[in-house]
């Protein structure tokens, strides 16, 4: 197994390295740094912004070959280059990068696991009242697009708050100022985090639940009427636990390279969702780098989304092989 | 190696082949005939068109119907609530929310549909290609479209915008050219396993050359998944350039698209939800409508998902694929 | 005392597929009830139905009695303690059948658990067993495998294990062996026999093959459309069959012995089971039909000895089956000259076809090479017909496709009409595929379901340039050749039955009059009773034609009806060859004899006196081929030799084909180091 992974590890390394690159020479090609540094009051005289260019390694310039092999050499050595600002890009990273796992992960996890659980279900009661209405939610929701569930969810939460007099949820940044320091002290920071935290994981577990409804509503189907579901009822196994035992399991089989597929929706979901409920993580920084033309940081943050895909991709494997043992022996 | 023949002869000889209730049945007008009946036959396929017809036909005949310009200003009624004289309200700037809707349903509509037209084609291309061809053309071409895979196509189509400067025609190829990939690799799987069909076999043992083999006895086969990945590509699309118009990446002031309008409005969706609601609600109901057509076009023409009729024999498979969710792959890992 | 009734059941499928009607019978302890009947006759919902597995949608009507206790209408909870436990079921396709996904020992041990109640190390020990007892080595590891490491023979022994696991009364076994190879089939019937000897069981054996049931039944059921048409003691049907459907089977039935007293046929298809039927089901394909057939569908009626049944209304025309069926007129056998005087058409030397073996589902990786043709070498002359018969794996398929190639193969020479294949111009191949042409197995991969036969049958002419005026008259022509309508032209491949659609095929083939036709399978995914039809065309236009036929399949019966010459394969190599009658009289590759020895016969008295020695072992792994000899790890004179001397030959080298000589065998080669002696081993 290890030796397996280690050469899909290889294979993903170079797919990465090529779509990096790829990213970034888009990038530097596109975006314009330089017309921000002339928008700025009072305008720096030409020299200067060449200069500042040039020691950011931004300079349309230079040609973008040059640009890309000194870009390139920092990432080798683990150095993503500098922010617009002059910041390295590194801490600032890896800094957003927690932010945006603390709003993904449980959206994310919860998402996931409510809609295998709705999906199944709603497969078992095929045709019936339940699997009809779960099957319209689960359409429903995937025609909303995230910035309109967000916002949608924010009216809804307004109405809420109105109504109850107090705010029950919050929906601006990861938490508020001062709330630490309340009558309930670090245990007080704590629960305001959770409220800030419930809309966008609501957020971000509703569009994930949407996709996993359809994914293992379609697999449990597959499996309904599948011959050893019947074998399982012919030992005398009754209905309920034929499903349980035999047809979950393999069910699920499929959703593994499913996951790898969501992933990458995850990472364009949390851009909106971060953006809209004012989390500074990636998602945000990303988008605002694009508007700046900060190369460096869009080309990064590209990179780290790369990685994740095919990090994605890595773990679908891993659980595919965990799950299902026709693969583990043929990875043997 | 052989395949046990003895293992075929066990299928009944109504059910061992799935295809043929899917398939065409009649010359080609009158195929085209029964695959409409077929069609409005499925709720979900029909309700999906009744929608989308309705959505197309507000798009077309909005600008004619309403008082309003898409970019008048009236000067007496800044964000005024929905009434007779402005049927969705105004916004900030005195401007029609209707007449905008329209524009943006418009654009929406037609950025999706040339998009999913032309990401299709590029998809059949690339991947009838790569699967009959196989070899090394197929790998080297498999493999591009994994490297474009792994970048999310969202974000990469992001990265480009500045290029466009404004002009939307210009999205539709920077929108196709990421978006096709995923049916890509679908075409190619499908050509790799038509390829060996018996029938196929036949038609080269016969002598029929590659290219009329591809025509004749491949591309008819791909026709009906070709139709619902278009179908799906457009609501794919569509979501993707209200996205893009949304962070202002798009689709740009003082043009409008639905995301943009969506955009101007989110700030004050509590106060004024009219500046935001009846845009957003048009474009959940197109995404609807196209994920309900397209999922309905699967299960009628798609082979490999249970076609609605049962079969005697009483063992009917479902081979359901997940369905509208195709719609929503924008960054994708190499599967 | 009966175990298991059934009476007047009816199952009748969403909307209105009527799959059952009215069907009844018993089965008494220690007994096997045959049930027999094509595709589409309602066998397999007879057996679902019994245990109550029905998918939802269907309609039950009639009574199921387990040791008096009725079963049907009883809520799910109740039935689901009886299944497994009292009443247990084989089922057919022992790959889908397991659960991918956990250890056939803990499947076996749920199957305990479930009822018994046991410890969980107790019912895995128990588990382990019931492998030992089905005849699977190494029992208490492999318990421990998943089933797609397992064979399809042992699967089937898992399943069987299963089956037995608590001691039931009754089994109900849907066709057990139909996707098996013959020496696998007789596997798995003798662990059938040995659960059933364990047991006590009575046991409902459901199978199309009526040489399965002669052997193994002791009473049988025909069944046609939904209906029992006749049923008995197994020996007063086979030898006194009086309903004409049965009549009609038993006699088109191609027989390894050779006996067929003029292979008879049955016209037509089955009815559609959605059509309401009025009178007798069999009556438009009847030849002794009477004007009271149409009037209502008769009930079977006592017409003989101990519960002989029969739903006929003319017995009277049956009293002698041998005159139910008109004999076919046979057809001249064209004068030719002797076979060393007739040109070779084909010429295969030293053939190899190997292909990589990759394995992983994720990623694929080199483990190994198929050898899938190893060498093999055989001639075909005008007018001649070779079988190349041999179990599923052992690279049949991949000879004709090599062949069909007209390429420069991997190794050695296919010559066709004297051109060598390997160093064709791209003009010269394509005008060459006009004489050499090809069949397929299955007629309903066969055919492109979205063009007309019509269309079908142009393809080969638009190709090779025949005018488009002459075509129409073409296809037409081909039509009446292979006995269609010309008003079948219009039709859609998925419009036509199984043998209608097998004969479209036939004329494609012909439609650029070839010399030589390759035909893989041509009638294995056919009933019986269509079987005989394509079979009997095959043989008129061979005649009228002067074709040449490569003909590959795995059933020897067929073979023996339509080949001159066969050759049988084991593990990529042509183990034997030579004239039919020689081959089939006086094997002498001990591979050969087990073949032979494994088909069943339709011939219950026969069948049960029948001496054999089941062939031990699975096929082989085509990528590993064993050192020397490649039969000798299955080889039973192998394995009978006393001492390390006899057997060193086998254990150094594979033998290669050496012609035989003798008073019986002017034309056979076999490559063993010990070929049998004439009537040695004989049955």
């Amino acid at each position: 197994m290890a030796a397996f992974l280690l050469r899909r590890l290889a294979g993903h390394a170079v797919l990465a390295v090529l779509a990096a690159s790829l990213a970034y020479l888009l990038a530097a090609a596109a975006l314009d740094p330089r017309a921000d540094f002339e928008d700025r009051a009072p305008r720096p005289p030409a020299s200067a912004i060449d200069a500042e260019l040039s020691r950011l390694n931004l300079n349309d310039r230079t040609p973008v070959l040059r640009r890309y092999r000194t870009w390139a050499g920092g990432v080798a050595r683990g150095d993503f280059g500098r922010t617009w600002q002059g910041e390295p890009v590194n801490a600032e990273m890896w800094r957003r990068t927690w932010v945006s796992l603390r709003l993904l992960l449980p959206g994310a996890v919860l998402g996931c696991v409510l809609g295998v659980l709705l999906g199944a279900y709603a497969a078992v009661r095929h045709g019936r009242a339940a699997d009809r209405a779960i099957t319209f939610a689960s359409y429903l929701l995937l025609a909303v697009p995230v910035f309109v569930l967000a916002a949608l969810l924010q009216i809804a939460a307004s109405e809420v708050n109105d109504l109850a007099g107090v705010r029950v949820f919050e929906w601006v940044g990861e938490s508020s100022p001062g709330a630490g320091e309340g009558a309930f002290g670090a245990l007080g920071g704590f629960g305001d985090r959770l409220r800030h935290l419930l809309l966008p994981t609501v957020t971000v577990a509703l569009a994930q639940l949407a996709l996993y409804v359809r994914y293992q509503r379609g697999t449990m189907l597959d499996v309904l009427n599948a011959d050893f579901v019947r074998t399982a009822r012919a030992k005398g196994l009754r209905w309920r636990s034929a499903l349980l035992r035999h047809g979950l399991r393999t069910a699920m089989i499929p959703m593994t390279t499913y996951f790898a597929y969501t992933s990458g929706l995850l990472l364009l979901g949390a851009m909106f969702t971060e953006k809209i409920f004012g989390w500074h993580g990636l998602g945000e920084w990303l988008i605002d780098s694009i508007t700046r033309g900060d190369v460096n940081v869009v080309a990064a943050v590209n990179c780290l989304a790369a990685g994740c895909v095919l990090l994605a991709g890595l773990v679908s494997d891993v659980v595919n092989g965990f799950l299902d043992p026709r693969v583990r022996v043929g990875a043997a | 190696m052989t395949t046990p023949a003895a293992a075929a002869r066990t299928q009944s000889q109504g059910d061992a082949s799935p295809a043929p209730a899917a398939d065409g049945t009649g010359r080609p007008l009158s195929r085209a005939r029964a695959g409409a009946r077929r069609v409005l036959a499925s709720r979900r396929a029909a309700a999906g068109l009744a929608l989308l017809g309705l959505l197309a036909l507000l798009a077309v005949a909005g600008p004619f119907v309403s008082p309003w310009r898409w970019d008048d200003t009236d000067l007496t009624a800044f964000r005024a609530p929905p009434s007779s004289e402005h049927w969705f309200g105004t916004t900030q700037s005195g401007r029609d929310v209707f007449a905008l809707s329209v524009r943006g349903l418009r654009r929406s509509l037609a950025i999706g549909l040339c998009v999913a037209v032309l990401s299709t084609g590029l998809a059949a291309a690339v991947g009838t290609v790569a699967g009959f061809a196989g070899g090394w053309t197929g790998r080297c071409l498999m493999w591009g479209v994994d490297v474009l895979l792994v970048l999310p196509s969202f974000l990469v189509v992001a990265v480009l915008s500045p290029l466009l400067g404004g002009r939307w025609p210009l999205l539709v190829p920077l929108l196709a050219a990421f978006l096709w990939m995923v049916t890509a690799r679908v075409v190619r799987a499908m050509t790799v396993s038509l390829r060996e069909r018996e029938y196929v076999l036949a038609a080269r043992f016969l002598g029929v050359g590659a290219p009329r083999v591809i025509v004749r006895h491949i591309l008819p086969h791909l026709a009906s998944l070709l139709v619902v990945d278009a179908s799906l590509n457009v609501s794919v699309a569509i979501v993707t350039e209200s996205g893009l118009s949304y962070f202002g990446f798009g689709v740009r002031p003082p043009d409008v698209s639905l995301g943009t309008i969506i955009a101007d409005g989110r700030g004050t969706a509590t106060t004024h939800p009219w500046l935001f609601g009846f845009a957003a609600a048009l474009l959940v109901l197109v995404v609807l409508a196209v994920n309900l057509l397209g999922d309905g076009l699967r299960d009628v023409l798609d082979p490999t998902s249970s076609g609605p009729a049962p079969r005697t024999g009483g063992r009917v498979r479902r081979r359901a694929r997940p369905g509208n969710a195709r719609a929503h792959e924008y960054g994708t890992g190499p599967a | 005392m009966n175990v298991l009734e059934v009476r007047g059941l009816n199952v009748t499928y969403a909307p209105d597929v009527r799959a059952v009607r009215g069907v009844g019978f018993d089965v008494a302890p220690g007994e096997v009830l045959g049930i027999v009947g094509e595709s589409g006759s309602g066998k397999s919902a007879v057996a679902l139905a019994t245990l109550g597995l029905l998918p939802p949608g269907a309609r039950v009507r009639g009574s199921v009695r387990l040791r008096g206790r009725e079963l049907l209408g009883r809520p799910d909870a109740e039935l689901s303690r009886v299944r497994g436990r009292d009443l247990a079921m084989v089922f057919q396709d022992p790959l889908s059948a397991l659960t991918p996904v956990h250890t056939v020992g803990d499947q076996i041990a749920e199957t305990i658990r479930v009822h018994a109640g046991a410890t969980r190390a107790a019912a895995r020990a128990r588990a382990a067993e019931l492998l030992e007892l089905v005849g699977i080595p190494d029992a208490p590891r492999r318990a421990r495998a998943y089933p797609h490491e397992f064979s399809g023979g042992m699967r089937q022994r898992v399943m069987i294990a299963m089956a037995i696991a608590n001691d039931p009364v009754a089994i109900v076994a849907d066709e057990p062996t139909t996707s098996l190879d013959v020496t696998i089939q007789a596997q798995v019937l003798d662990v059938l026999r040995t659960a059933k000897e364990a047991t006590g069981a009575a046991i409902v054996l459901i199978t199309h093959d009526l040489g399965v049931v002669a052997g193994f039944a002791d009473r049988v059921m025909v069944m046609y459309a939904g209906r029992a048409v006749e049923s008995g003691p197994v020996d007063e049907v086979y030898r006194r069959p009086r309903m004409p459907y049965t009549i009609g089977l038993l006699q088109s039935l191609p027989r390894i012995d050779g006996t067929a007293r003029g292979a008879r046929r049955i016209e037509g298809a089955p009815p559609d089971a959605t059509e309401p039927a009025a009178g007798c089901p069999f009556a438009p394909r009847c030849p002794v039909s009477v004007p009271d057939c149409a009037d209502a569908e008769p009930e079977p009626a006592l017409t003989g000895p101990s519960g002989h049944l029969v739903a006929c209304v003319n017995t009277v025309a049956t009293a002698d089956p041998a005159r139910v069926f008109p004999a076919p007129d046979r057809l001249p056998v064209p004068a030719r000259p002797p076979r060393e005087e007739r040109r070779v058409v084909l010429e295969v030397n030293e053939l190899v076809r190997h292909h990589p073996l990759y394995r992983g589902t994720l990623i694929k990786r080199r483990v190994g090479t198929v050898h899938a043709v190893d060498g093999i070498g055989f001639d075909v002359r005008e007018g001649e017909s070779l079988g190349l018969v041999g179990e599923s794996g052992c690279g049949k398929t991949s000879a004709l496709m090599e062949i069909l190639r007209l390429a420069r193969p991997q190794g050695g020479r296919v010559s066709v009409f004297g051109k060598d294949t390997s160093d064709l111009s791209k003009g010269r191949r394509k005008a060459l595929r006009r004489d050499i042409q090809v069949v397929f197995q299955d007629p309903f991969t066969s055919l492109d379901p979205r063009m007309r036969v019509a269309d079908i049958l142009a393809e080969p002419l638009v190709t090779h340039g025949v005018p488009p005026e002459r075509t129409r008259e073409r296809v037409e022509k081909l039509l009446e050749l292979v006995g269609l309508d010309p008003a079948h032209a219009c039709r859609y491949p998925h419009g036509l039955s199984g043998g209608q659609r097998q004969r479209v095929g036939i004329a494609r083939a012909l439609a650029l009059e070839p010399r030589l036709l390759l035909l893989d399978e041509p009638v294995a995914a056919l009933d019986v009773s269509v079987q005989a039809g394509v079979i009997d065309l095959l043989e008129e236009l061979r005649a009228r034609l002067g074709l040449a036929y490569l003909f590959v399949a795995h059933d020897l019966a067929v073979v023996r009806r339509i080949a001159d010459r066969v050759a049988v394969m084991y593990h990529g190599r042509i183990v034997e060859i030579g004239s039919a009658p020689e081959v089939y009289g006086s094997p002498a590759h001990p591979y050969t004899r087990a073949l032979l020895d494994a088909v069943p016969l339709p011939d219950p008295g026969r069948e049960r006196h029948r001496r054999r020695v089941p062939l031990q072992g699975d096929p082989p792994d085509p990528a590993s081929p064993p050192r020397g000899c490649r039969f000798r790890p299955r080889c039973p004179r192998y394995a009978s030799f006393p001492d390390d001397a006899s057997r060193s030959p086998c254990d150094a080298q594979d033998p290669v084909s050496r012609p035989l000589s003798g008073a019986v065998r002017r034309d056979q080669s076999v490559a063993c180091h010990y070929p049998l002696l004439p009537g040695e081993g004989v049955r």
